[in-house]
């Protein structure tokens, strides 16, 4: 079923990407927990930091297994030619996986060293580095070989751009101030930089394959998302420099280029929609057009809208630090890069698997379970965010009474997480058990591409 | 207006714009870069503040408490801890204070967030310690809003 057997590399990227974000899923809910519950958990056999460093990393490892994944599965059919070398692809994907899993039992045993999201001891960062390379080289060369498409050339770029940027992962200098302005060149450059290159990327490749739409307009679309994402972007770092010690022209700065990012996110709901309306093709495979839509939709929301809510100097000076942050983070990476991942999964498993038509109904059901999960989780967070906004930087009252305040929120917000991960389940069993409905038909009823 | 717009054009727009606005990125991250070195030379880092920054990196602090509003939520902000505790007008006391919060960790309170205890050395709290004193000197442009007393 596949066009080209290389592309079969993702399908180990597709599984262990999904078995690290059942490991997210699984801290997220402790983690939850203990807000609810501070000792439920022994703290001296499980602390929150380790929770959090657990959820937050199986996050970023999952998304970007996911994207290697994505770009072995489209690169093929994009150049069209076999991958530069499968063999690698293999390698390279049981490099990354062992050092991850290495990396969380260390996490449990007190092995971590460095700043927020970027915890891996230094041998680990090394590997990751080395795990890049061989990536950036399989793909650079299929692209040089192959018929070279505007999707694979944005995307290669960004993928450039992940490699490049994490470098400054091994600069710790000891002023904090300078520290932390270059943290978030791997911060805030990757997810409001170079991951909505790979992001534009993928889903204009998958409503190029479900809609038919002509490829000339879809890639001047794909210019214009990612240009407006790159001018807003690039000095919309300044909005992470209004309180770190940086000097306050960052505020004006900041404010003004931040407030102009949903514009990308915006771009992309229009292009989606648009070309799904335009679109002659009736794509059997709903799943994965639903992922793909909703994907961009709660993008828009997430990284958005409620990142414009708190972006403003003036707005930012009293939410900063506060769990309007936590709701903005949390909506804007499932909507943004989980769901991109997710509709990809969806939309190349069934092939991967030789296994279309596949279960969507229950695919489709798990797309409105997730979603209302993490938008309940998302909403309870940002009312928490500002209560404890107004008690703690207007009212002036101690982090830990303001705390005891939000309890309610914490509840909803662990309920949220729990539904998640029921729809989590609901997603594995929908794309990884053979459907026992359509699994005796014959293969006629094969997808047009 | 996209109708007009050729892809050429719009891949010209692309490159040129991203370039540009990098340059103008980097050359205001040079001058934040300038003058946080200058705020160094008045308040210089210590041999005692650059191990205390250390500790706070392999202990993962920041993965419950915030510094400058940066890290994790579930544990008080610290930036200005040592103001917090009057460190600016009882050195030695705002000390002793911290070392006792840190000897009294966990309160295994049920309804508190709890702190683990890390049995750190004197020598590596005064080193931890040093490093708060040191953040408190720098000008957050009055972040967080509400002054820190006690």
């Amino acid at each position: 079923m596949l066009k080209y057997q290389s592309q079969a590399v993702a399908k180990p990227y597709f599984i262990g990407a999904l078995l690290i974000f059942s490991l997210q899923l699984l801290f997220g809910l402790i983690g939850a927990s203990v807000y609810v519950a501070p000792t439920i958990v022994p703290v001296d056999l499980l602390p929150f930091s380790v929770v959090r460093m657990i959820h937050t990393n199986a996050l970023i490892v999952w998304l970007l297994l996911g994207f290697f994944g994505s770009t072995y599965y489209l690169l093929p059919e994009e150049t069209e030619r076999e991958l530069f070398s499968p063999k690698l692809a293999i390698i390279q994907f049981w490099l990354f996986f062992v050092a991850a899993a290495i990396c969380v039992v260390g996490y449990l045993f007190g092995f971590y060293d460095g700043r927020s999201y970027l915890e891996q001891p230094m041998i680990i960062k090394i590997g990751i580095v080395a795990v890049a390379l061989i990536f950036l080289f399989n793909c650079s060369m299929t692209v040089l070989k192959g018929r070279r498409t505007v999707i694979s050339g944005i995307l290669l770029l960004g993928l450039w751009g992940v490699a490049v940027f994490f470098l400054f992962a091994f600069y710790v200098p000891a002023n904090v101030v300078i520290d932390k302005m270059f943290w978030w060149w791997v911060v805030h450059l990757w997810v409001e930089g170079v991951w909505e290159l790979v992001m534009a990327a993928i889903l204009a490749f998958m409503l190029i394959k479900m809609t038919g739409v002509d490829r000339e307009v879809i890639e001047k679309w794909l210019y214009v998302i990612i240009g407006t994402a790159l001018f807003s972007g690039i000095l919309g770092t300044g909005h992470h420099y209004y309180w770190i010690g940086t000097p306050g022209y960052w505020k004006w700065i900041g404010s003004i280029f931040s407030a102009v990012e949903p514009l990308p996110f915006f771009a992309m709901v229009i292009f989606a929609f648009g070309m799904v309306w335009k679109g002659r093709r009736d794509h059997p495979n709903k799943a994965a057009l639903l992922w793909s839509l909703g994907c961009a939709i709660c993008a828009f929301l997430g990284a958005g809208v409620l990142g414009f809510l708190h972006t403003l100097s003036g707005v930012n000076y009293y939410t900063h630090g506060t769990q309007v942050t936590a709701a903005h983070g949390h909506l804007a990476f499932y909507g943004a890069y989980a769901m991109v991942n997710l509709a990809m999964f969806s939309f190349a498993m069934p092939q991967l698997l030789g296994r279309a038509p596949y279960n969507q109904r229950l695919n489709i059901a798990s797309f409105w379970t997730i979603t209302g999960g993490v938008i309940l989780m998302s909403l309870a967070l940002t009312f928490a965010g500002i209560l404890q906004t107004h008690l703690e930087r207007v009212l002036g009252m101690e982090y830990m009474d303001v705390q005891q305040q939000l309890t309610l929120f914490y509840w909803i917000r662990l309920a949220g997480g729990a539904i998640t991960m029921i729809g989590f389940l609901m997603y594995l069993v929908a794309l990884l058990v053979p459907n026992l409905e359509t699994a005796g038909q014959p293969a006629a009823l094969k997808p047009a591409e | 207006m996209i109708e007009r717009l050729t892809k050429t054009a719009a891949r010209n727009i692309f490159y040129g714009g991203s370039i540009f606005f990098f340059i103008i990125f980097a050359l205001l991250v040079g001058d934040s870069f300038r003058q946080a070195s200058q705020m160094a030379e008045a308040h210089p880092i210590s041999d005692s503040v650059a191990a205390g920054k250390r500790v706070w990196e392999k202990k993962a602090c920041f993965d419950c408490h915030t510094l400058f509003g940066e890290g994790a939520r579930f544990a008080p902000e610290v930036g200005k801890v040592w103001l917090k505790y009057g460190g600016d007008k009882d050195p030695a006391a705002a000390r002793d204070t911290l070392k006792a919060w840190f000897a009294a960790q966990p309160t295994n309170i049920s309804d508190r967030h709890q702190m683990p205890q890390f049995n750190l050395s004197d020598a590596e709290l005064d080193q931890l310690i040093d490093f708060l004193r040191w953040t408190s000197a720098i000008d957050t442009q009055n972040w967080p809003p509400k002054p820190v007393t006690r």
